[in-house]
This record gives C-alpha cells, structure tokens and sequence, in this order.
C-alpha cells in the first residue's frame, strides 16, 4: 500500500499552507472560468489575463477544494504565469500525461480521458512532487481539476478573440 | 401473510457490540489492522446470516419464480414472496400487496415520480421537498418539473440542521405531494415523521418518506408515521446490494399505472394493448432480485434478534459519546454539522475539523484503518446550505463502539499534526 508521504510530499504542503495566486482579477479585461469535481465538490475559479503576445499575463485562483486541489491549482499558476499560451498548453499536456495514466481508466466526466502525448522538452519541475497522487486514483481528479479549468479558460479566451 | 417470522429469540436488553462484530465476518482478523467501520450510512457490513442465506438459496433452491410447476420453482417463489411478508411485518405493513421490492431506494423514488406523478401532477400543480433531501429524491422530481412544469417547493433548513417548520402550512398550501427524508443523511436529523404527515393531509396532500436511513436504526410502523408511501434500501440494514423497497398504500398504489413494462407485472398481453398484473407484481418487471430478497429478509432476521429498539439506544449512546468526546479533546476545532441532541438525531455525524479538507480528513485516517465518507453525500443543495462543499461524516451501527470513536479521535489527531496550518 503506498504510503501518505508519496501524497502530501512537502512542497504539495507548502502550495496548500501558502497558496500562489490567491484571489481575483477583474472581469473583464480577465476571464473568469469555474471548474468542479463532481466526486467531492471542489470547485476552482481560474482567472486569466492573455496579453497581446499571446502570455498568461495574470493569473488568479478562486474555490475551495482539499489539499491536492489547491496546491495544484497553485503550483499551476505559479507555472503558468508569463508563459504562452501554447507553451501553457504544453504543459499542461505534460501534467495531464503524468496523471493519465489511471484518469483515463477511472472515466468521470471525460474532460481527462484524451491521453495527451508529451512533449519531452517540458520540463514540470515542482510539479512532478503530485505524481504520488498516481497510486491515489481516486484523488487523480483533484490534482487535474484546475489544469481542466484552465484548458477550458484558455479555448474560451481563444474563441472570444 | 406468507412466512412466518420466529419469534422464539429472547428478548434483547442492551447490545452485545463484542458478539455482534463477531457475527460479520469482515471484521475477522484476515485484515492487516483493526478496520474501523464507520460509514454505515453510505453501505452496512454484511453479517454471516445474510451471506449463509443467500448461498443456501443458490445452493439448494435457485429458479426463477412465478410460474414455474416443478418443486424448485415453487420452493424459490415460496422463499421471495416469504421474504416480502417478513420485510412487510417488519416495518408494520398489513398488506404483502402493499410492498413492491425495487433495486434500491433511488429507483423506489423514480416509481413514485413517473407512476404517481405523471399520473397526478400537471403544469403549475406543487410538490413540496425540503433542502435537506438525497439527491435521490431530488433528481426525480427536477426531471419531472423539466418535462411537466410542475412547481417545487423546498422546506429549509434551521442553523441547528432541523426542518424549518415555521412555514410549512403556507408552502403545504395548495401542494399535491410531500416528500421527505425520515432521517438526513448528512446531518443525522430525525425529522418529525408524524407531524409533517399529518399536516400534509390536513393540506390535501400525499405523503412520501424517504427511509433509507431510518428503517436500518428504529422500529419502522409505517402506519403509525402516516405516509402514504415509503422507501428504504437493503444495502444499508445489513442486506445484500440490489433491492430496495417501495411500501405504499394499496388504494394509492392500486390507482397509480405501472412503472417499468415487461415480464411478470403483466395479466395479459396482445399485440395491440396489455392488461397490468395485480398488486405488488404489477410493479415488478422481469426476473426481481431473488435471492437479494432472501438476504434481506435475513438481515432483518438479524435486526429482530438484536432488537431495533436496543439497536436505536446502543447508536445513542455511541454517538452522544463520539460528540462529547470528540468536543472534549478537541474545543473549537472540532464541529458538529446537525442537532447536538441524541434524541433528534441519528448515528450519523458529519463533522469539521481545523478547517482541513473532508478528503484529506479521510485521507489520513484511512491509515489507521478507519473509514470515513467525505464529500457531498449526494446531497448538493445542503451543502450550499452548510456553506461547505463538503464534509466528513462519520457513522455507526450495531458492530460499532466507543473504541471506534476512540480510534477515529486518534486518527484525528494525526490529521491535524499532518496539516496543521
Ligand atoms: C437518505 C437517503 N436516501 C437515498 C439514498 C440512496 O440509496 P440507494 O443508493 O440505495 O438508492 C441514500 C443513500 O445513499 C440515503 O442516505
């Protein structure tokens, strides 16, 4: 049985304790998109601002969730923030690829089941500490609730403009 | 009524939690650590007697019933139909006409909505619920009030996690149907069965009571409660997955057209038209959850011989010793959701602690073997009551005691250590 160190590994702790980016943006300019789990009801409120070159200018996370959730949703902003958006994109396939694995298998609402291919040069840095959540299926939806929200945040703002 | 019940078992003063655990054999000693049960509310363990009984009838009697000439055809629809009369008695029904077996409590309120409903309620006319509802009767009547337009009516819910009765009479004014819980989920409340009853037929409604939670834990007279229908679900009183039970009165159910077509709830059948079967089979379309039926009517062989009365004061107790101790040891950080009382509540408690997430909450206790439910409780709208997305809920029967409660408080502690921010 895995042990709870390979979930709440330190710096998943420190994003929950300390979380980056809390708070609103004015919408608009920003875009403000809501994602939820329907297992547990957490929900996240991503904000986003996307500049004239295309970057994540700003960023800003709302919502309540367990622990998994929030500092995912923290550690994603504070990766997101300044990148393109197809750089954000990439990395965000890069996540989803490092949880696919049992998303894939375990269905639910179908917004995790595209088992995106990564790209090698991603690099996910802090983001690799939520692979525990791995041997944790049923805790895999939480980690990917804001990465979810936020592919949904990005088409949104890219159909709008 | 069909089968008799033994009544030979002495009655039962206080409860053996020591000889009843040993009854279950989950709880035997194959596990790697003591398991801590706690979540009853969402599904029961399984005793013994259930498991033997529907072995035996696999074993030695399995074919389908109604029908059938042979012996074990007979023998088969002799044991389901003994099963209802067993089932029927227990929760005081006077009719085995008056009790149709379902799949679970869910499909029991989908019956009520689309035969009873359809039948009765047209655009503008009024059903009254309460926010403290399973989704399960919630879902039902959403999807009707799509298709028909008919109006909902929702009782609230106090900050002490009661029923809000304070405007009952004016929302039961003109409403044709209410439907409630005997006894929340989420909260524990024991809602005031009778007085709701009575108020609603004084309103020239009917009665609906949702007692999935209630039939496993009290003695159930349904006459005396004053519905007019009443659903519980097996899995949750010590009886197999599968099969639920929808009792209601024969006038009403006599009236009320089929739910789901097909074998078996059928007199006769042309190409151009059928003739439904009479009660309770009109309701039972193909092959019924034969042995579920025999395994429920074990286990509540088994409620009988510990004695629902005796059942109700052991969860009392355990649960007054959970919420005093918990508070004790814990202050502040520890918070009931739902009334503090033991005589207006169940053994459910749902529970904040230091404002960690429900699901790490059971997370971290899950390493000590003890088993908590967290999340909605398929009980959305009271979340948004709570103003909590979630909570942990704790939740006892006859296999638990306070060392369980002890070693959830243990376990706390470890969460808190773990999280503390
Ligand atoms: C009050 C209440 N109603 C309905 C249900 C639904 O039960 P089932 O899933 O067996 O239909 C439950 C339990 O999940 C419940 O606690």
């Amino acid at each position: 049985m895995p042990g709870l160190e390979d979930l709440y590994r330190e710096i998943i702790l420190d994003h929950y304790r300390n979380p980056r980016n809390r708070g609103e943006l004015d919408i608009p300019p920003a875009h403000r998109t809501e994602g939820f789990n329907p297992l547990c009801g957490d929900e996240i409120v991503v904000y986003v601002s996307v500049d004239d070159d295309d970057r994540v200018a700003e960023i800003k996370i709302g919502g309540q969730g367990c622990s998994i959730s929030q500092s995912s949703a923290s550690m994603m902003s504070a990766a997101v923030k300044g990148k393109t958006l197809d750089e954000a994109r990439a990395l965000t396939r890069a996540f989803k690829a490092l949880m696919s694995i049992h998303e894939t298998k375990l269905g639910g609402d179908g917004s995790g089941t595209d088992a995106p291919t990564p790209d090698p040069e991603v690099k996910l840095g802090d983001l690799e500490a939520l692979q525990g959540v791995v041997k944790f299926p049923v805790r895999i939806k939480c980690a990917t609730l804001s990465w979810n929200t936020l592919t949904q945040a990005l088409d949104e703002v890219a159909t709008a403009s | 009524m069909a089968a008799a019940l033994s009544t030979d078992s002495p009655p039962t003063v206080g409860l053996d939690v020591a000889a009843a655990r040993a009854d279950f054999p989950i709880f035997d000693a194959r596990h790697d650590r003591r398991l801590v049960f706690l979540d009853t509310a969402a599904s029961s363990q399984k005793p013994r007697a259930v498991l033997d009984a529907m072995t035996e009838y696999y074993e030695t009697t399995h074919a389908n019933v109604h029908r059938g000439v042979y012996d074990l055809a007979e023998r088969a629809t002799a044991m389901y139909e003994g099963a209802r009369g067993t089932i029927g008695r227990f929760i005081g029904a006077t009719s085995d006409r008056e009790v149709l077996f379902t799949k679970n409590v869910t499909e029991a309120f989908n019956l009520i909505a689309h035969s009873w409903g359809r039948s009765n309620l047209r655009a503008g006319d009024a059903v009254l619920l309460t926010e403290m509802e399973h989704h399960a009767n919630l879902v039902p009547w959403l999807m009707l009030a799509e298709e028909r337009g008919i109006e909902l009516r929702y009782l609230g819910v106090t900050d002490e996690g009661e029923l809000d009765l304070s405007d009952l009479d004016a929302k039961l004014d003109g409403a044709k149907l209410l439907s409630f819980t005997a006894m929340s989920n989420v909260l524990g409340t024991l809602n005031p069965v009778r007085q709701l009853a009575d108020a609603a037929h004084a309103a020239g409604a009917v009665v609906a009571v949702d007692g999935a939670q209630y039939v496993p834990h009290t003695t159930t007279d349904v006459a005396a409660l004053g519905a007019d229908l009443f659903a519980f679900t097996g899995h949750k009183m010590l009886g197999p997955t599968g099969i639920g039970v929808l009792w209601g009165r024969e006038e009403l159910l006599e009236a009320m057209p089929p739910f789901l077509g097909g074998g078996d709830m059928i007199r006769d059948v042309r190409l151009d038209g059928f003739t439904p079967n009479e009660l309770p089979w009109k309701f039972e379309a193909g092959t019924p959850p034969i042995a579920e039926a025999v395994g429920l009517a074990a286990a509540v062989g088994e409620l009988e011989r510990y004695g629902m009365d005796a059942i109700r004061a052991h969860e009392q107790r355990v649960t007054g010793y959970a919420i005093s101790s918990l508070q004790e040891r814990f202050g502040d950080d520890f918070t009931v959701h739902g009334p503090r009382s033991i005589e207006r509540r169940g053994g459910v408690l749902s529970f904040a602690f230091k404002a960690i997430h429900p699901h790490d909450i059971s997370q971290v206790l899950n390493e000590s073997g003890v088993c908590v439910r967290a999340g909605h409780h398929c009980a959305k709208p009271l979340m948004r009551r709570l103003g909590v997305g979630a909570t942990a809920r704790a939740s006892f029967y006859v296999y638990n005691d306070t060392d369980d409660v002890d070693a959830l408080a243990d376990a706390l502690d470890d969460a808190a250590s773990m999280f503390a921010l």
